[in-house]
């Protein structure tokens, strides 16, 4: 099996690109400036787009473009990207600002590493360029571009006040809120958290994270180049977690105190596991009932996403039987192969032609996707469950694996299904 | 960030703050859809084709399929000609589509692929299958808007499939515009139940709203990604006999039709969305024209008369109502003759979409009722939001990213256009005809009377309104 690089030209590939990936990872930092330079496509298409929420200021849910015209793109779009950063750093006083290239903002050349220092220097607030023309590789290219970005605000900021057992969330984007449910396990531990990165950040946390004693980093791609660098730089160990399904959710909580070694912190930690048990399972064990044996698909964009969905289906008795990633490794699909079933299709960065026969020939009771999946599946008529950046319910957390479920049970249950002709259940 | 839009209105010119258009390859796409059994395709990088694709899923709430051509450094540096040339060979194969639709990407057009030669070319080589055909428009993002891409991909359809068969038809071509699949199935019926044989093109109803009939039996086979609709090869190549092409929407569908009577001499008639009552008055007038009659079957005549009455019963609460309105320029000039119509005031009208004729002919429209109204082609959401934030309005009508501002300023809602990405339902049913006008007549009464029952102090909160 082949996977980890570029889809085919000609392929209805579900990927995105470079620009996509960065724009994903710091589009939540909400008191930033975010300027696409280049034609107004990009920016409309990542207006607001991925409901990362603020608790605060909402800076990032504006759309600014500088809206190339043909006569910038031959004369070069330089001197209209330093007037707009102008304006919008006037108008909006934001704490630092992204400029993200877009293709052929490669192509005509504009230096903006220069107007960026330019406008650094004028207006003393950072002002950094994200280098993400489209073109150049594919969306986790787009994530090391992000990372690059922040690790430019990374380590810049004062450090004072921040004690020994603290850590920075990296790689949640606070999709409905799930990075407050996050943060407040963490302070229930005792731990301090120092900065969000990215969801509902803030540039100046983010500025003196590297005070922090640890980072956990959420997901397979997005920020893990920034916690390497910052492991590299600053030393700061990072650890790998998920916060879906109860199992990797308390494994993740478990090591976070583990690697503290404090055994008050583990005591507060094994309550906090306990208490949210307790008030759980009991509700689960409803859905799971009605769910035992149903066959479920997943193809969502992360490999590390897929391994929590498959144990938390394990977890409700359902089967998995097919499983897929838009950008998986080959490590992934190995593990991925682990902790499955013989039998169950694994699948990379699939055409909707073979999604569709997979769902078909496997006869699944629900599929996981994206967005892109849903009308598929509901052509199919195959129940759906949202699990990408549309979802409105916070699906972390032990909450969320509530919410999880009964959105797994409401699909499946839904009475609209007995209308699709040759689904009769 | 409701709070972020400053009321002072300064001078902008290096800088769109929410814009009220995107870029031109997502309305190629959108056009291309309505052709049967073809493929989409998009000459450039992954990221465009998968935000154009998650974009009018968002919309349509339909799988949309495109491929990609899927441009890396390389093919940035030395152009585009073997990815494409990979892809046409990979998309016959697997995808096994009638027709393969390129259109470009800002990035082809910069580095400059001549699209035109590559598909000369691939097509002498034999990369295209006997019978199967590759079009090609050229979109370039840093001009015009989606309907602009819409317009360049409709007449590539001229370009590449109007021939003269010396055969003399009784039919017309008709060119529906950028609407709703809804839309295109409204105006089919309305040419059917004035006996007008035709051609409609693009036609995107029964693929962006193909009804659900379970799952076909042989899924994963290439035929069973194409829905039924769109329009038929052998009725494109049929266009060039008909007698007249019916353009609506100059914005969208006027190039097409130049371009088609450039090359047959088949007369081009440009007219507006028939949006609303005068505009569909005069779309009815023309078809009577054009069919040979004197009047209308007596379901349009019926139709019409239902409109009329609606319109009088709720006239007393539009009257003097302040309206803005934005969105697609041939959306926008009919609704908001429309608006006038009834009685309301648009004081703001603007689309994303360049254009002067955007101006002029709003201004011609409102010079009498409300000469002092703003109006504005190349605008933006920030500007209307600011002049909203001046002198509020009563209704406010666009797509989906109004909503920022009808909920800062609390204003009552009516999404219409594209994209709608939070609601569901809205392509099935049609805006356009009279129909359509009775739709949005009871849509734009709601949202008034709604807003009203919510805000009516105890004492005013009425059962019979
Ligand atoms: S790169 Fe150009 S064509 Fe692609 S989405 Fe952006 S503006 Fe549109």
């Amino acid at each position: 099996m082949s996977c980890d690089r570029e889809s085919l030209a000609g392929a209805v590939s579900q990927r995105a690109c470079v620009f996509c990936g960065s724009r994903v990872v710091l589009y939540p930092i909400a008191d930033a400036l975010h300027l696409v330079h280049g034609p107004v496509g990009c920016a409309v298409y990542t207006w607001d787009i991925r409901g990362a929420l603020s608790s605060g200021t909402e800076l990032h849910r504006l759309s600014f473009s500088t809206d190339l015209q043909e006569k910038d793109v031959i004369f070069g779009g330089e001197e209209k990207l330093a007037g707009a950063l102008h304006e919008l750093i006037d108008r909006y006083h934001p704490r630092a600002a992204f400029v993200y290239s877009t293709c052929i903002v490669g192509i005509i050349g504009d230096d903006l590493d220069a107007i960026c220092k330019r406008v650094s220097r004028e207006k003393g607030i950072p002002v950094i360029p994200v280098k993400s023309e489209g073109f150049k590789g594919g969306k986790r290219d787009g994530y090391m571009a992000a990372c690059a970005a922040l690790s430019r605000l990374v380590g810049t900021g004062d450090t004072s006040g921040i004690g020994p057992f603290s850590l920075n969330i990296m790689g949640d984007f606070n999709l409905a809120g799930e990075i407050w449910i996050i943060r407040e396990y963490f302070e229930k531990m005792g731990i301090q958290v120092v900065a969000n990165i990215t969801g509902d950040g803030r540039v100046d946390d983010i500025r003196r994270a590297h005070g922090a004693a640890l980072n956990v980093v959420q997901c397979s791609g997005s920020t893990l180049y920034l916690a390497q660098s910052m492991e590299k730089e600053f030393g700061i160990p990072y650890l790998r977690v998920s916060y879906l399904g109860i199992e990797d959710m308390t494994e993740s909580l478990y090591a976070v105190a583990g690697f503290f070694g404090d055994p008050h912190m583990m005591e507060r930690t094994r309550k906090l596991v306990r208490d949210e048990l307790a008030v759980l399972y009991p509700q689960l064990q409803k859905y799971r009932q009605a769910l035992r044996g149903k066959k479920a698909a997943i193809y969502v964009g992360g490999a590390f996403k897929a391994f929590s969905l498959v144990k938390t289906f394990r977890l409700l008795d359902m089967e998995v039987v097919m499983v897929g990633s838009q950008t998986g490794r080959k490590e992934d699909y190995l593990e991925l192969k682990e902790i499955t079933s013989d039998g169950t299709v694994i699948v990379d960065d699939s055409n909707p032609l073979e999604l569709a026969s997979f769902l078909r020939g496997k006869k699944v009771d629900v599929f996981v996707g994206g967005v892109k999946e849903r009308p598929i599946a509901y052509k199919l008529g195959i129940p759906f469950c949202d699990h990408n950046h549309e979802r409105k319910e916070a699906l972390e957390g032990f909450i969320g694996m509530l919410n999880f479920t009964r959105e797994i049970y409401s699909s499946v249950m839904s009475p609209v299904w007995q209308f699709v002709p040759g689904r009769k259940r | 960030m409701l709070s972020l839009t400053p009321k002072e209105i300064s001078d902008r010119n290096a800088l769109t703050v929410n814009p009220a258009k995107t870029c031109q390859p997502i309305g190629a796409m959108y056009a291309a859809l309505g052709i049967h059994r073809c493929l989409p395709h998009s000459h450039g990088s992954q990221g465009c084709c998968a935000y154009h694709r998650s974009h009018l899923t968002r919309h349509y709430k339909e799988p949309v399929m495109a491929s990609t051509s899927s441009f890396t450094e390389g093919a940035a540096v030395f152009g585009g000609m073997s990815n494409l040339r990979q892809a046409i060979t990979n998309i016959f194969h697997i995808y096994d589509p009638d027709v393969i639709a390129v259109h470009t990407t800002c990035l082809s057009e910069t580095i400059g692929d001549d699209l035109s030669t590559i598909i000369l070319k691939a097509r002498d080589e034999g990369l295209v299958p006997e019978g199967k055909w590759v079009i090609h428009c050229n979109t370039p993002s840093y001009a015009g808007s989606h309907v602009t891409g819409f317009s360049n991909m409709t007449t590539g359809m001229v370009k590449y499939f109007a021939q003269e068969n010396e055969r003399h038809r009784e039919q017309i071509n008709l060119i529906p515009g950028y609407v709703e699949p809804s839309d295109m199935r409204e105006i089919k019926r309305l040419l059917a139940e004035m006996e007008l044989p035709s051609v409609v093109f693009p036609d995107t109803s029964d693929v962006l709203d193909a009804p659900q009939q379970g799952a076909p039996v042989s899924v994963g086979k290439a035929a069973d990604i194409y829905p039924k609709g769109g329009t038929r090869i052998r009725d494109l190549q049929s266009m060039g006999d008909s007698r007249v092409t019916l353009a609506l929407g100059p914005f969208a569908s006027e190039n097409a039709a130049i371009e088609l009577e450039n090359r047959t001499e088949i007369p081009a008639r440009i007219m507006d969305l028939p949006i609303g009552i005068a505009a569909t008055d005069r779309f009815i007038q023309v078809l009577l024209e054009t069919a040979e009659v004197l009047e209308p079957p007596a379901s349009i005549a019926d139709d019409r008369g239902r409109m009329v009455d609606i319109m009088l019963d709720m006239q007393q609460y539009f009257y003097d109502r302040k309206v803005a309105i934005y969105g697609d320029p041939d959306q926008v000039i009919s609704l908001t003759e429309f608006a006038v119509s009834l009685g309301m005031k648009p004081i703001y009208v603007l689309t994303g979409t360049p254009g002067k004729r955007f101006d002029a002919r709003i201004k011609g429209i409102l010079k009498d009722v409300v000469p002092g109204a703003r109006i504005k082609s190349s605008g933006d959401l920030f500007l209307l939001h600011q002049w909203i934030k001046n002198e509020p309005v009563d209704l406010l009508i666009g797509n989906t990213y109004g909503k920022y501002i009808a909920r800062a300023e609390d204003i009552p809602f009516v999404r219409f256009g594209f994209p709608i990405l939070d609601r569901v339902g809205h392509s099935y049913f049609p805006t356009v005809g009279y129909r359509g006008g009775m739709r949005l007549l009871e849509k734009m009464l709601d949202a008034l009377l709604d807003r009203k029952d919510r805000d009516d102090p105890e004492e005013r909160f009425e059962l019979v309104l």
